[in-house]
């Protein structure tokens, strides 16, 4: 659905993006996690054009953003909704009138808007807010306006520029699960930036990690999990790294009640201790990582006995 | 001088007042505020950068802010004269007094715009919003409240302009003060017109607060 292909951003002599791809396929949510100066704000800039890049080419929906004259480009941006971090609501405006905008935009008349904002302030859960102006509203409403306007045009594509940071936890959570539904209800696909990887746990079925304008790592969340030595797995499971010297790494991406670490202990002539672990619900299941020490004669084939159990086992040098 | 010999002097002479003021403020208005829009527009970052057209009109604006208005009112006059036919009376300083506040106003707008936050400028750049779109309905109604108080400013500094033009030969409060206060000794008129024009300014300050809180949904 976007389709971003060696994307270079230069302001002067800064590199913001450096030489980027990207692939978010369609009905997705896709999270672009990174550090502030990463480069992420950038490369959801370059994605509908607000920035345009030194380099290379954005297709979105099959189509050559880069290529597009300002009309059709604007008729290109009408399919892809934006939300913001700060919200970026018209204060001269009802919060019905916020939502109406980008449908006078792309000229739909009266009546059809009027219909159409009472769908989406019923969707977004504000129906009786429409008279409001948006200074009356909690941080979590006007994210939902935000929301509402982003997909009042009834978008392909969502891009969500940091769109819970300027919210407490809860709204947060409340915000990431309208999101989510959104997904799965509209089939929409999302591209979101964030610094957080809360929200990439919460919702996101890929990911790709920034840094120095760089991705340093992508794929979907199932995978790269699975895929021994990433980045993602390491940042999500705060054990202490590096890992200490004969200790070994287990991730678990089964059931987590498999009994494998009791059955290692009956079955092999090994003492197990464990140093740290936590399991957490990623991408539709759960992830288990546990680090251990084994101790015995027995331990290297304890150690085959959970690589063919379908761990993941990693051992420190 | 009773009330009965200064209040045929008083009624037209504020009447010339209103005119003048009332037509400038009209003249700036319709001229100013595409200045000002221009002034952001074609700023570096603005919605169609066109820096050097940007600082030939910064340049334009500047030499009509540095001049005082009695110097601009004379220096102009061959252009009133152009425009007008005539270069006394209260309609040939309504030309004078546009030009003078042309420029004023242009940079009231331009600072009230700038208040415009970029992130809902951007936010309906993403939603495909034409340039002129984006300065109609996002631009001029986000900065309403900061140019109706822009709009008072201007108003306020006309009727002290008018007061100079009737000087010259502009008629109005100013002219009156003139002729009868500075040049007759007619203490009680001077002190009418000058308790007169304080209502009259502080009237209106209140009136453009009042407009600009209504308005304003921070």
């Amino acid at each position: 659905m976007i389709q971003a292909s060696g994307l270079r951003k230069q302001y002067g002599t800064t590199v913001a993006l450096d030489g980027v791809d990207l692939h978010v396929r369609q009905g997705e949510i896709y999270g672009v996690l990174g550090q502030s100066g990463a480069g992420k704000s950038t490369l959801l800039r370059c994605v509908n054009l607000l920035e345009r890049p030194t380099a290379g080419t954005v297709t979105v929906a099959g189509q050559d953003l880069t290529a597009l004259g300002s009309g059709d480009l604007n008729r290109a941006r009408q399919r892809i909704g934006m939300i913001h971090q700060h919200f970026a609501l018209l204060s001269s405006r009802t919060v019905a009138g916020n939502i109406a905008f980008p449908l006078e935009v792309m000229g739909v008349p009266r009546a059809e808007r009027e219909r159409r904002v009472g769908e989406l302030l019923e969707l977004v859960g504000l129906d009786r807010r429409g008279k409001d102006r948006p200074h009356r509203l909690s941080g979590g409403q006007k994210q939902r306006v935000g929301i509402a306007r982003a997909l009042a045009g009834r978008p392909d594509v969502l891009l969500s520029d940091e769109a819970t940071s300027a919210l407490d936890p809860a709204t947060t959570q409340s915000i990431l699960a309208l999101l989510k539904r959104l997904n799965a209800e509209l089939g929409l696909t999302i591209l979101l930036i964030t610094h957080e990887m809360n929200v990439v746990k919460a919702v996101c079925d890929s990911v790709a990690i920034m840094s120095g304008g760089r991705i340093e790592e992508s794929g979907a969340i199932a995978d790269l999990i699975k895929t021994p030595g990433s980045r993602l797995t390491r940042e999500i499971f705060p054990l202490p790294e590096p890992a200490p010297a004969g200790s070994v790494t287990l991730t678990f991406t089964g059931d987590p009640r498999q009994p494998v670490v009791s059955e290692v202990v009956r079955k092999f002539d090994v003492d197990l201790s464990i140093l740290g672990g936590s399991i957490e619900d990623l991408a539709g299941g759960s992830v288990g990582r546990l680090r251990v020490e084994l101790a015995g004669t027995e331990a290297p084939a304890a150690l085959a006995y959970l690589r063919d159990s379908g761990l993941i086992v990693e051992e420190a040098a | 001088m009773t009330w009965e010999e200064m209040l045929p002097l008083l009624g037209p002479a504020t009447l010339e007042t209103a005119q003048m003021v009332g037509w400038s403020t009209l003249f700036t208005l319709l001229l100013g505020l595409p200045l000002g829009v221009a002034l952001v527009a074609f700023d570096r970052d603005g919605l169609r950068p066109l820096p050097a057209l940007k600082s030939g009109l910064g340049f334009v604006v500047n030499i009509g802010r540095s001049l005082p208005f009695i110097v601009l009112m004379i220096a102009i006059i061959p252009f009133t004269r152009l425009v007008v036919g005539t270069t006394i009376g209260t309609a040939a300083f309504v030309v004078p007094l546009t030009v003078g506040a042309v420029p004023f106003f242009a940079r009231l707008v331009e600072t009230a715009l700038r208040e415009v936050g970029t992130d809902v400028v951007q936010a309906a750049q993403a939603m495909g919003a034409s340039r002129t779109t984006i300065v109609r309905k996002v631009l001029l109604p986000e900065a309403l409240p900061g140019l109706v108080a822009g709009l008072t400013v201007t108003v306020v500094a006309l009727i002290g302009y008018s007061a100079m033009a009737g000087t010259l030969g502009g008629g109005g409060l100013g002219d009156l003060a003139v002729r009868y206060g500075y040049q007759r000794f007619e203490t009680l008129l001077m002190i009418v017109t000058v308790v007169l024009l304080l209502v009259i300014v502080q009237l209106l300050q209140s009136l453009g607060d009042w407009v600009a809180r209504r308005l304003s949904h921070k």
